[in-house]
C-alpha cells in the first residue's frame, strides 16, 4: 500500500486547509471571468491581502478584523484594476500582470516591520458533537471558520450565477457585452463590481496564508498560489463546484507530497509537486483544441474590452 | 521583482553617494550580506546579532552596513561589488551558496578582506572561511529527542541535501539511537532555508505521521508554532525561539557569531588580518544552546549538560565508531573519530536511517 501509515482522515483535513487559499482566490476570479474580464493580478491581490490582514490583525489583536482588512485591501487593489481596464480602457492582460508586480512590491514594503512577529491566533470553529464523529469529525468538522466560509462562498456563487437575476445579468455581460448593453445593462458597472468581489476573495485567500496557514508574514509568501488559482478557473471550466473539486485536488497533491516524504515512501516527489501544473497545461491544451471547444464553456466576451459605441 | 531592482538600484546609488564619506574618515567599514530577512529569528537574525555586537564593541571606530534577503547567485555578486565599491574594509557573506561570487569579487578587490560562512571555496588570498560545528549541538538535541519521544518517531525538516544538513541529521540520529534503539527519523526536504508556509505544512505532515518531536534545519519559527498547536515538542534553530512557542520549545542550537566577528574586525583595524579557515564548536563558544525548557526531565537535562561538557573538553566526539554507513558498510571502526574532511563532504546517511537522500 503506497499510502503506508498516512491516515485518510488526517490527510483530508490537511488538504482542506491547504486548498482554502487557492479556492478563495479561484472562486473570486471565476466570477470576474464570468463577467468577461481576465484579471491576471490574482497573485498581487493575494499577497496584498496577506500583508494587510496580518497588519490589521497584529495592530487590533483581532483576526476577524484582519480578514476584513484583507478583503478590503484586495478589493481596493482590484478597484485600481477596474479603473485601468474599465474606465481607462487599458489592456487587461498587461494591467493584470502589472497588478501582480505592484502587489508583490507594495506588500514587501508594507510588511517590512512585521517580519518575525506572531499574529493573534484564529480559533478553530467549535462544532460541538460534530467534531467527535469518528473519521468525519476529524476530516471535515475540525477546521477554522474560513474553510467553511470558502465552501459557503462557492455555494453562494453557484446559486448566484445559476438562479439569481443579478447572476443572469452578470453572465449576459460576460457572454456578449454588446447584447447586454443593448438590453440596457451597465456593462462596466457590473464588471467593476465583479472585479472588486474577485479582489476581496483573493485578499481573503492571502490572509488565510499569513494568519492561519503559516501563521507569519514573510515577503512573497503566496509563492505562486495566485497563478494556481488562475489555472484552477480554467481547469474548472468556469464551474464553481469543479473549482472546489480542483482546489482540493491541487491542495491534496501538495499535502500528499509532504506526507509521502514523511512516510518514507520512495517515490520522486518532484513529479508529484509539478503535477498540478502539468494537469493544467494538459487541460488547457485539451480545451483549446478544436474538437473539445464545444465543451469549453468559456465566457464569450472574456478578455474583450467593452466600449459603448453608436 | 521590478520593485526589488528599483530598491536595489536606490540602495546602490545611496551607497555610491556615501562612498566618499567613508573614504574621508578612518572608520573601518564592515559589510554583511544575509540570505534571509534579519527578522527571520533564525540564521540571518543571529548573524545580525553578531553585527550589532561588532558595533557595540568598537563604537565609532567602525561603521557597519548590511543587505538582507540576498539571493545566492548573481545578485550576491552585485551586492558584494557594491559594498566593495562603497568602501567596505571587510565583508562577511553569511550563506553557503555565496562562495563562487565571493571569490569572484575578492579577485577584483585584493585589498578588501572577505569572510565566508559555511563555505569551502578559497581561491583568493583575501578570502577566509569560518563555520560552526553545528553537528555537536545536533547530537545534544538528538539525545534529548531520543529520551523524550514517546512515539519513538522524530520528525526532521531538512532544507537542502548538502553535507552540512546531512551531517546534522546523522549526528542527531546517532545520539538519539544511542539512548533509544527504537527511535525512527522521518525526514522531509522542503528545498528552502526559509519558507514558513512550506515548513509549517511539513511539520503538520510529520506530526500526522506520528512524530512527537520536531527538529528543523530551516530558519523560520513556523514549525514550532505548528508543534505547539498540535501539542508536541520541538527544537528551535539558530536563535532562542522560545517566545514563539513557549509550550513546545525544548531548547535550540544557538549560533554565536559575535566573538568571531569582533576578533576578525579587530584584526582588520590592527592590520593583522590573515587568511583563515576555522571550524569552531561548543568549546570555542560558537555553538550555544537556548535555555532548557522545564519540560525536559531533570535527569535528561543533566545528561545533556554532561554531553555538552564532554564535547567541549574534547572527551566525546558525536561521530565516534563503530558507525556503519546506511548500506551497512563500515565507516568508522570501534573508537575511531570522524575526520573533518569526511564530515564536510558527507553525502551518506548512517546505518538505521530508513529514507534516502534525494539527488
Amino acid at each position: 500500500m503506497i499510502l503506508g501509515s498516512i491516515q485518510p482522515a488526517v490527510l483530508i483535513a490537511a488538504l482542506m486547509v491547504a486548498a482554502t487559499p487557492i479556492l478563495l482566490a479561484a472562486i473570486g476570479e471565476l466570477v470576474v471571468e464570468k463577467a468577461g474580464v481576465l484579471n491576471l493580478g490574482v497573485e498581487g491581490m493575494m499577497i496584498l491581502g496577506a500583508v494587510a490582514g496580518f497588519i490589521v490583525a497584529v495592530q487590533t489583536g483581532n483576526p476577524t478584523l484582519g480578514f476584513i482588512g484583507a478583503a478590503v485591501a484586495g478589493g481596493l487593489l482590484a478597484l485600481l484594476f477596474a479603473l485601468l481596464t474599465q474606465v481607462l480602457m487599458a489592456n487587461q492582460v498587461a494591467s493584470g500582470l502589472a497588478l501582480t508586480l505592484f502587489g508583490l512590491g507594495l506588500s514587501a514594503l508594507l510588511g517590512q516591520a512585521y517580519v518575525g512577529i506572531s499574529p493573534p491566533r484564529t480559533p478553530k470553529l467549535d462544532l460541538g458533537p460534530l467534531s467527535d464523529i469518528p473519521f468525519l469529525g476529524r476530516a471535515f468538522f475540525s477546521h477554522d471558520a474560513l474553510v467553511y466560509l470558502a465552501i459557503a462562498i462557492v455555494i453562494g456563487v453557484w446559486w448566484f450565477l445559476k438562479y439569481s437575476r443579478a447572476g443572469l445579468i452578470l453572465r449576459a455581460v460576460g457572454e456578449n457585452h454588446d447584447a447586454a448593453h443593448g438590453l440596457g445593462y451597465h456593462v462596466k458597472r457590473v464588471r467593476a463590481l465583479a472585479i472588486v468581489f474577485g479582489g476581496a476573495c483573493a485578499g481573503l485567500g492571502g490572509a488565510y496564508l499569513s494568519l492561519i496557514r503559516v501563521p507569519q508574514w514573510t515577503e512573497g509568501m503566496t509563492a505562486g498560489a495566485g497563478w494556481i488559482a488562475l489555472a484552477l478557473v480554467v481547469f474548472a471550466s468556469w464551474r464553481p463546484f469543479r473549482a472546489l473539486a480542483g482546489a482540493y485536488l491541487f491542495g491534496g497533491i501538495v499535502v500528499l507530497q509532504l506526507n509521502l516524504q514523511a512516510a518514507g515512501v520512495k517515490i520522486p516527489v518532484e513529479y508529484l509537486s509539478m503535477s498540478p501544473y502539468l494537469i493544467t497545461i494538459i487541460v488547457l491544451v485539451f480545451i483549446s483544441s478544436g474538437k473539445a471547444r464545444g465543451s469549453l464553456n468559456a465566457p464569450g466576451s472574456l478578455n474583450r474590452p467593452f466600449h459603448a459605441s453608436g | 521583482m521590478i520593485f526589488k531592482s528599483i530598491l536595489g538600484a536606490a540602495t546602490a546609488l545611496g551607497l555610491a553617494l556615501a562612498a566618499p564619506a567613508f573614504a574621508q574618515d578612518d572608520k573601518t567599514t564592515v559589510g554583511f550580506i544575509y540570505v534571509g530577512p534579519v527578522g527571520d529569528h533564525g540564521w540571518s537574525y543571529t548573524h545580525d546579532q553578531g553585527r550589532l555586537a561588532v558595533e557595540a564593541e568598537f563604537g565609532d571606530a567602525v561603521e557597519t552596513t548590511f543587505v538582507e534577503s540576498v539571493a545566492e547567485g548573481p545578485d550576491a555578486e552585485r551586492v558584494m561589488t557594491q559594498m566593495a565599491l562603497s568602501g567596505a574594509d571587510i565583508i562577511f557573506a553569511t550563506s553557503f551558496g555565496y562562495g563562487p561570487e565571493m571569490n569572484n569579487v575578492a579577485a577584483n578587490f585584493p585589498d578588501i578582506k572577505f569572510e565566508h560562512a559555511t563555505g569551502y571555496i578559497q581561491e583568493q588570498p583575501n578570502v577566509s572561511l569560518y563555520n560552526a560545528r553545528f553537528y555537536e549541538g545536533r547530537a545534544v538535541i538528538g539525545h534529548i529527542a531520543g529520551k523524550m519521544t514517546e512515539t519513538n518517531k522524530v520528525g526532521y525538516i531538512a532544507s537542502f541535501p548538502i553535507p552540512e544538513v546531512i551531517m546534522g541529521i546523522n549526528s542527531a540520529y546517532l545520539a538519539a539511537k544511542a539512548v533509544n534503539p527504537d527511535v525512527e527519523f522521518s525526514i522531509i526536504w522542503v528545498y528552502s532555508w526559509y519558507d514558513p508556509a512550506q515548513e509549517a505544512a511539513a511539520a503538520e505532515a510529520l506530526i500526522e505521521q506520528g512524530a512527537d518531536i520536531i527538529m528543523q534545519h530551516t530558519d523560520s519559527t513556523a514549525p514550532l508554532t505548528v508543534a505547539q498547536d498540535a501539542g508536541v515538542m520541538g527544537f528551535g534553530q539558530a536563535s532562542d525561539m522560545s517566545s514563539f512557542a513557549p509550550e513546545a520549545h525544548l531548547t535550540g542550537i544557538m549560533d554565536v557569531w559575535a566573538p568571531y566577528y569582533i576578533e576578525r574586525v579587530r584584526a582588520v583595524i590592527d592590520g593583522t588580518w590573515e587568511q583563515g579557515n576555522v571550524w569552531h564548536g561548543i568549546a570555542d563558544g560558537m555553538v550555544g544552546f537556548a535555555p532548557f525548557s522545564d519540560k525536559i526531565p531533570a535527569d535528561v537535562r543533566a545528561e545533556a549538560e554532561g554531553m555538552i561538557a564532554a564535547i567541549a573538553d574534547g572527551s566525546f566526539h558525536p561521530f565516534t565508531g563503530p558507525i556503519n554507513r546506511q548500506d551497512g558498510t563500515p565507516w568508522l571502526a570501534e573508537g575511531e573519530v570522524a575526520d573533518d574532511g569526511t564530515l564536510l563532504g558527507m553525502d551518506f546517511y548512517v546505518e538505521g536511517i530508513t529514507s534516502e537522500i534525494p539527488n
